[in-house]
């Protein structure tokens, strides 16, 4: 039983950090971009929340200052791939590139140092385990009710939306799609890079080059699984984070499987969920994702 | 592109090929200098050391040898309108599978024992294209993704064999096999590091330049890129060409991971790429799936990475700076900086 209540707390704890970077990718996506930054742009998150919180010895600030950076990194792929019309997939790769590099450019300093975590917080008395978390974990799950409002019950949601299936259509109408999918990066830039700082300054308090290990790129099938709804990103976010929870446990149990065949559970989950949801989504996925657009004349 | 002649298309070709070597060089130096180091000095020294010296030469052209390969392994399926980000990981499962064949087959005449672990390696690495190849055939699931994800499960396998059943017991320190059987056989120019994997680079790549521009196969593969719709409509297996290129691009890259094990390793480690496969991809970028273009970029990204290594000795930079790089490269070629008439 104490196992079982470890599991699921840990699960709610490991899906935070993995629906900030999806729902940021939902609304990129939504508007027309495939981002395959999003591990670039965790890392960068990660490695700067952790050498401002390990500077100014406060987690929060090492978060907002990520979130900035995040905003800042996804600006240059969103000026590659709307006004330089640049190749969305090559783009999202250079981008990925340039956080890995930075990052551990960032981080070589912090390597096996303990920065201070964000503080948790617990709403109502409950068991010791359950419901005692940073605020960040709220935060996420709160957001993606939220994200969900944005996109499909809002004004601004019906223009990305718009922007997303047809940017020529959305421009006859008055929409500027640039500016749309200008918006959509900055908000997808802050959400992974804080995915990322959740990672390190509300989980594990440490650094280490490559710490995301590809959440990036599960996130964005998680993008897929989720059908490019908000709701349903959660539902996969918790399958993953599960995953996760459980390759620990059994590290932890020692049972004498190779660490390394462990950690494979995530990414193998990821391949099969590709397999049974990637199928039919062509007909669900925003029409003009990854293409484009030159203007309308 | 479409109706310009030839000898029209080769002088636009080198005009963009010489255009983003200038690029290069100058976001090079702009790196070398934001580091605070005299980027005119620095690319003095590289000219000295890695260029007119024989031996520095040689050094270059030694770790030009995976990019050639890895670089065709993008390639290949890029002429389908496939983007194949996994050439990392085929290298690995290249070196895995070749490491198997070099352990587990014995009783051969070495040439011939040499012969099968680098076919072992193609095969490693073709399997590991297979599998998204497979899945986009079907129209299953994109390969971009799927590729990028099982590059983070092939240093896994590697490592549980590396650390688990094929550990070498007399280097306990290192978690490492031992070396391996066929490596005192393996084709090297005497006096350097130069091997036989390199000669295997041009002949590949001469194979593509013919394959590519002068066969139906190539014509055909090239329409499967084109437009799938109208090659389908002519009658072309557009499914089997998508598998078949992501196992031709697989086998290349696990070419360059098995060649790389035996010729300079020795022996199989985590460590064997030091992320060969993603420099291929920014090669293949670079010199938009163009055989001369490969050639040169594969030989100007070799220079980077062999003074980037000698820079992460000098100045203590993580290996990390060159990803960096890579990604400074990658933003301005994407920039189209001279090209005109980028309306909004």
């Amino acid at each position: 039983m104490n196992w079982f209540l470890s599991w699921i707390s840990g699960t709610i704890l490991y899906a935070a950090p993995l629906l900030f970077p999806t729902l940021g990718e939902v609304i990129e996506q939504r508007a027309g971009l495939v981002n395959l930054g999003l591990e670039g742009l965790m890392l960068l998150g990660a490695s700067v929340s952790f050498a401002v919180s390990f500077a100014t010895q406060n987690a929060w600030v090492g978060v907002l200052v990520a979130g900035c950076v995040g905003l800042l990194a996804n600006l240059i792929y969103a000026w590659l791939v709307v006004h330089r019309q640049a190749h969305q997939l090559a783009a999202g790769l250079a981008l990925m590139f340039f956080g890995i590099g930075l990052s551990a450019l960032i981080g070589k300093a912090y390597v096996g140092q303990m920065a201070p975590v964000l503080p948790k917080f617990q709403p109502f008395p409950s068991q010791a385990l359950l419901f005692r978390y940073d605020l960040l974990v709220y935060v996420a799950f709160l957001l993606a009710p939220l994200c969900w409002f944005l996109l499909f019950r809002t004004r601004f949601g019906l223009k990305l939306r718009a922007v997303g299936e047809s940017p020529a259509i959305a421009y006859a109408a008055g929409v500027s799609p640039a500016l749309v999918r200008y918006i959509a990066a900055a908000t997808a830039g802050i959400l992974a890079a804080i995915g990322g700082a959740h990672l390190a300054v509300g989980i594990t308090g440490t650094w280490s080059e490559g710490m995301t290990a590809g959440r990036g790129f599960i996130a964005i099938a998680l993008v897929i699984f989720s059908r490019w709804d908000p709701l349903r990103a959660i539902i996969g976010a918790l399958l993953f984070g599960s995953a996760v929870v459980l390759q620990l446990q059994l590290q932890a149990q020692g049972l004498g499987i190779s660490p390394f065949l462990l950690d494979m559970l995530p990414y193998v989950l990821t391949v099969l969920v590709l397999l049974i949801w990637g199928r039919g989504v062509r007909y669900v996925a925003p029409a003009s994702l990854g293409r484009v657009y030159f203007g309308t004349e | 592109m479409v109706l310009k002649s030839t000898s029209n298309r080769w002088v636009w070709i080198l005009f963009r090929l010489s255009l983003t070597v200038v690029l290069i060089l100058g976001v090079f130096g702009l790196f070398l200098w934001a580091l605070g180091k005299n980027p005119l000095k620095a690319f003095q020294d590289t000219l000295r050391l890695n260029l007119l010296n024989p031996r520095g030469l040689s050094e270059v052209v030694v770790r030009m040898s995976p990019l050639l390969l890895t670089a065709l392994g993008v390639a290949v399926p890029f002429r389908a309108g496939l983007i194949n980000v996994g050439a990392e990981g085929q290298f690995l499962m290249g070196a895995l599978l070749g490491t198997w064949a070099a352990f587990n087959i014995a009783g051969l005449p070495p040439a011939l024992h040499l012969v099968l672990v680098l076919l072992a390696g193609m095969v490693g690495g073709g399997l590991w294209g297979a599998v998204p190849g497979a899945l986009r055939a079907l129209g299953w699931v994109n390969e971009t993704i799927t590729t990028l994800l099982l590059n983070y499960l092939a240093p896994l396998i590697v490592g549980y064999f590396v650390f688990g059943p094929w550990r070498a017991p007399e280097l306990a320190m290192y978690p490492q096999t031992p070396e391996l059987p066929v490596v005192p056989y393996f084709p090297v120019l005497p006096g350097t590091r130069l091997h036989l994997g390199f000669f295997l680079g041009l002949f590949f790549l001469g194979l593509y330049a013919y394959m590519t521009g002068r066969s139906r196969w190539g014509l055909e593969l090239r329409a499967v890129g084109g437009n799938p719709e109208a090659a389908r409509r002519l009658g072309m297996p557009v499914e089997r060409w998508l598998l078949a290129a992501m196992v031709l691009g697989g086998a290349l890259a696990g070419l360059a991971g098995v060649a790389e094990v035996v010729a300079i390793h020795g022996r199989l480690k985590m460590a064997v790429s030091p992320g060969y496969g993603f420099m291929g991809f920014l090669v293949n970028w670079l010199a938009f799936a163009n055989p001369l273009g490969i050639l040169i970029m594969s030989f100007l990204l070799a220079i980077i990475a062999s003074s980037g290594f000698t820079l992460q000795i000098t100045q203590r930079l993580p290996y990390a700076a060159v990803n960096v790089l890579m990604a400074l490269i990658l933003f301005v070629v994407l920039a189209k900086p001279f090209r005109q008439g980028v309306r909004r």
